[in-house]
């Protein structure tokens, strides 16, 4: 039994670490995306920004799909009600997101300007869309949403998606679309000069403040906000969210119970301050691979907060507060997640090692000219 | 008891069916093609001609444009099982998810991390630093065939898995079965290996194409030759891994076979191989004229000549029989979770479980199965037989479309491989009309695996009706019409560029274009193939 609750939390911490990968490696292509207009003026300049991550967005874009993966493999109950009761949503996310790989592939097949016009804003909308979702998603997790099980674990949504944009979770969008147009615009600036590198970094110098200035905001907003408090629960128990002696306290500020336990948490918001702080000056200075690696910092901040202030909530209900998801009880079986676990050991190591491998065959500025004259190029 | 309507559970069906075969027009090619282009690129490297280097990058070119429709349209299947199918994942996902997880930790990372330095790498890499991304690339897309078909298998034949009652779902018993089993280990090999004549025909027809018009010879000669070859090898293997295949589903999924070969009745073994036959699912037995090869389908499936072939009215009795026994399984169940300290009704769940699923099938005409009546249950009986007609022509036509291509492939490798020329006229000119059917021949092989295993998600165990999420037809209808109007342009667009520069051809080489084409042939055959358009 112990070692399922230890499971259970390491799958917890995995999962934000699969979490964290996407929002540093997928943000950073969709936050290049986004800007992708404003930065570059010419077509020239565009192609530039666009081979700038060409070859990594694809591997990239794995972190998002590992993220899936995780959450089915390792927390069933939670990607089959999530998924289904933010339908629209998710297909909000998934029209925008199978644009990119198209737009990137098929842009600067063809000369025509119109052409390339228009995969530019599908570009566009595939990376400013889904980092809007998933910040609000994220936003919603914290307020909870209307669902709750049938005997059978059939699970019922009971809300309209409409409610899914309200101010918070709108917030929370734009925090991550700032930090994702931060992480983009510190890899545009490692890899390319002229005019491209100073618009890059006037963004850089934009967004890592703004960024901060929401995460203040919704940090406030959190303090204050209605969480919720568990007890009762058997954690090394078999995954069942209708536990009749689980009771669920939903009361304002209760998401700051964590860190009054544990005071050390504080040190993550104040990671998120740290990274943006020093690499908004880095970014000013020119360091931008030093802007690079602050900012992920402050993603690991930002995540990590909200994980702290949930923890041990994953996705609470807020019309059936009992039958909140939680560590405890919407994880796989012990098997699953102890062959689950062998398999990121193995393989975990091995996807840092040639990602950075990659990045590394692909090390240098990348030139207009270079471009034009590489038949492969986007 | 909150269920999907039957409006929702039909268009998710629908939904389902059409995004994966959408998906799956793109994944065999890759699959095929990948090895191709690895196998090209070693001559290249072992001989140091820079032909082989050209025939690399233009296949390239048209890979790329097939791998990025293949992903876009794979992450609709990562998300649409949780959408769409949010009992199923629940209820499976304990042991379903694993592979796909492990499918984006071991090979997909990989797949897609190399394509970008297969694609851009090729100045920075040193040849054999190139050549092994590109193969890198090519064992990444087969390994996660591998871990989909795992997961698909257990779809098939639900093994190394047992009922929780506690978590209300299946739950993983045995890595090693699930890995193991034998449906996944013979559909993975049956499916990466028609991938690979996917791409050989692509390859093949598509350079006979250019043949037949003389232009970009030299290329398409070498690219006939290798083609051919690794086709001709693959489509055998693929017609006797489907033996293979049929062999496995015989043992672990009698309704899909009966319903492959249409066997109504229980025939004396070995049983006839029906290679034309018009089954009425209506009336439940062959209508029209049937043509029979006597013994084969015993011998083929049973690889004997004395065992029995169930038939589906037999199955159909089987069924009913099941679902009497889960009836009182289901009605523990319920006691047992409202009150988890009931060990009576835990006993009685025990002793019928392994019919919980033929319960569900029922559940779908009697929602409360103490009130359940003989007609009902007869529904439900009929239910547990897939869709014969679709199920028998699909693999009739899978199997027909196999034959042609091995012909084909055979044709084009003795002529490739003789001396005088690169091919028959009328082979060449008919080639580009092959180009389609191995498409067709994967899409109506996922469509008898699948079709054949109605009505269940999880064979014998989910119903599909059940495995569907609660929502309002509108949410359907809206995402259908997204779907058919995203994948339209989607299509259009990959068609469009793929013609262009099929057309284009391999630019580097210095051959420009012929324009017009008419008697193209003629210099091809006339002279052996060394110097075409001058």
């Amino acid at each position: 039994m112990e070692v399922y609750i230890a499971l259970k939390v390491l799958w917890w911490l995995l999962l934000g670490v699969l979490l964290m990968g996407l929002a540093i490696m997928v943000g950073m292509d969709m936050g290049v995306g986004t800007i992708l207009r404003y930065v570059g003026r010419t077509d020239g300049e565009r192609r530039v920004a666009l081979n700038i991550i060409g070859p990594h967005w694809d591997g990239n874009q794995v972190w998002f799909i590992l993220g899936g993966g995780a959450i089915f493999a390792a927390w069933p109950v939670i990607y089959a009600t999530a998924f289904s009761g933010l339908y629209v949503v998710m297909l909000l996310l998934l029209w925008t997101m199978i644009i990119r790989p198209v737009g990137f592939e098929y842009r600067s097949k063809l000369p025509s300007s119109t052409w390339r016009n228009a995969w530019d804003w599908g570009l566009f909308v595939s990376g400013f869309v889904p980092m809007l979702v998933f910040g609000a998603a994220m936003g919603n997790a914290l307020q909870g949403f209307p669902y709750h099980f049938e005997w059978n674990m059939a699970s019922v949504y009971t809300g309209s998606f409409i409610v899914l944009f309200n101010p918070f979770a709108i917030l929370a969008g734009l925090l991550s679309v700032s930090m994702s147009i931060y992480m983009g615009a510190a890899m545009l600036m490692n890899r390319s000069e002229g005019a491209l590198y100073e618009r890059s970094r006037k963004l850089l110098m934009i967004f890592g403040p703004l960024a901060l200035v929401l995460f203040t905001a919704g940090g406030i907003w959190i303090a204050n906000m209605q969480g919720y408090t568990l007890s009762g629960a058997t954690q090394g128990a078999a995954a069942n969210p209708l536990d009749p002696h689980v009771t669920v306290q939903m009361s304002r500020g209760a998401w700051l119970t964590n860190f009054r336990a544990m005071p050390v948490l504080w040190l993550l918001p104040l990671l998120t301050y740290v990274g943006v702080i020093l690499g908004a000056l880095a970014g000013r200075a020119g360091k931008s691979h030093l802007a690079w690696w602050l900012g992920a910092l402050a993603w690991i901040g930002i995540m990590g907060t909200v994980g702290a202030a949930m923890f041990p909530f994953m996705m609470p209900s807020s019309t059936h507060a009992a039958q909140s998801l939680t560590v405890w009880n919407a994880s796989s079986s012990e098997h699953t997640l102890i062959w689950m676990t062998v398999w990121t050991v193995v393989f975990v190591p091995a996807i840092l090692a040639y990602t950075s491998w990659a990045f590394w065959v692909m090390r240098g500025k990348v030139s207009t000219q270079q471009v034009e004259n590489d038949d492969h190029a986007y | 008891m909150v269920v999907p309507s039957e409006t929702v559970i039909e268009l998710s069906r629908w939904q389902f069916a059409a995004t994966a075969l959408y998906h799956f027009l793109f994944v065999p090619l890759t699959l095929g093609l990948s090895f191709i282009l690895a196998a090209m690129e070693t001559v290249y490297v072992t001989t140091g001609r820079v032909i082989y280097k050209e025939m690399t990058q233009f296949w390239g070119k048209l890979f790329a444009i097939n791998f990025a429709l293949g992903v876009a349209t794979g992450l609709t299947m990562e998300f649409e099982f949780g959408t769409n199918w949010s009992f199923y994942s629940h209820y499976v996902g304990d042991i379903f998810g694993a592979p796909l997880a492990i499918e984006g930790l071991m090979a997909f990372f990989m797949e897609s991390t190399f394509v970008g330095l297969m694609l851009f790498g090729w100045d920075r890499l040193s040849k054999a630093g190139h050549l092994s991304v590109t193969f890198l690339v090519a064992l990444g897309s087969n390994l996660s065939a591998l871990w989909i078909l795992v997961a698909n298998g257990f779809m098939q034949d639900p093994v190394g898995a047992a009922f929780n009652p506690v978590s209300q779902r299946m739950e993983l018993t045995s890595f090693f079965d699930l890995l193991f089993s034998h449906d996944a280990q013979s559909k993975f090999v049956h499916t990466s290996i028609a991938g690979y004549v996917t791409g050989a025909i692509f390859v093949v027809t598509i350079s006979a194409w250019y043949l037949s018009k003389g232009r970009h010879v030299e290329i398409a000669r070498r690219s006939v030759r290798m083609g051919a070859l690794f086709g001709a090898f693959s489509v055998i293997g693929v017609i006797t891994l489907g033996d293979a295949l049929g062999f496995v589903a015989g043992h672990a999924q009698p309704t899909k076979l009966a319903a492959m070969e249409g066997m109504w009745e229980t025939e004396q073994a070995p049983a006839p191989l029906k290679v034309i036959a018009f089954p009425s699912d209506e009336q439940q037995r062959n209508v029209g004229p049937t043509i029979e090869i006597p013994g084969l389908a015993g011998i083929l499936i049973t690889h004997s000549l004395d065992k029995e072939l169930p038939g589906i009215k037999e199955l159909e009795r089987r069924a009913t029989e099941r679902i009497r026994n889960g009836i009182p399984g289901m009605l523990a169940l319920q006691r047992y979770r409202q009150n988890p300290d009931d060990q009576a009704a835990l006993a009685t769940l025990r002793e019928h479980e392994d019919d919980l699923g033929y319960a569900m099938l029922l559940m779908r005409y009697a929602p409360d199965l103490t009130q359940a009546t003989e007609v009902q249950i007869a529904q439900a009986a009929r239910d547990a037989i897939p869709p014969v007609w679709l199920t028998f022509w699909s693999f009739r036509l899978m199997i027909g479309m196999a034959f042609l291509m091995l012909i084909y492939l055979i044709a084009m490798a003795t002529y490739s491989l003789s001396k005088q020329c690169v091919a028959h006229r009328f082979l060449l000119k008919i080639s580009i009309w092959m180009l389609p059917v191995p498409f067709l021949a994967c899409e109506l092989g996922w469509l008898t695996a699948e079709l054949g295993r109605q009505p269940w998600t999880v064979y014998e165990k989910l119903p599909t009706w059940i495995s569907a999420s609660t929502h309002s037809a509108g949410y359907l209808y809206f995402s259908l019409i997204g779907f058919t109007l995203i994948y339209l342009v989607f299509i259009i667009i990959e068609m469009f560029l793929m013609v262009k520069f099929v057309r284009q051809g391999p630019g580097e080489h210095g051959h420009r274009p012929v324009t017009g084409g008419g008697g193209g042939i003629q210099p091809v055959l006339s002279r052996p193939v060394m110097k075409p358009e001058e």
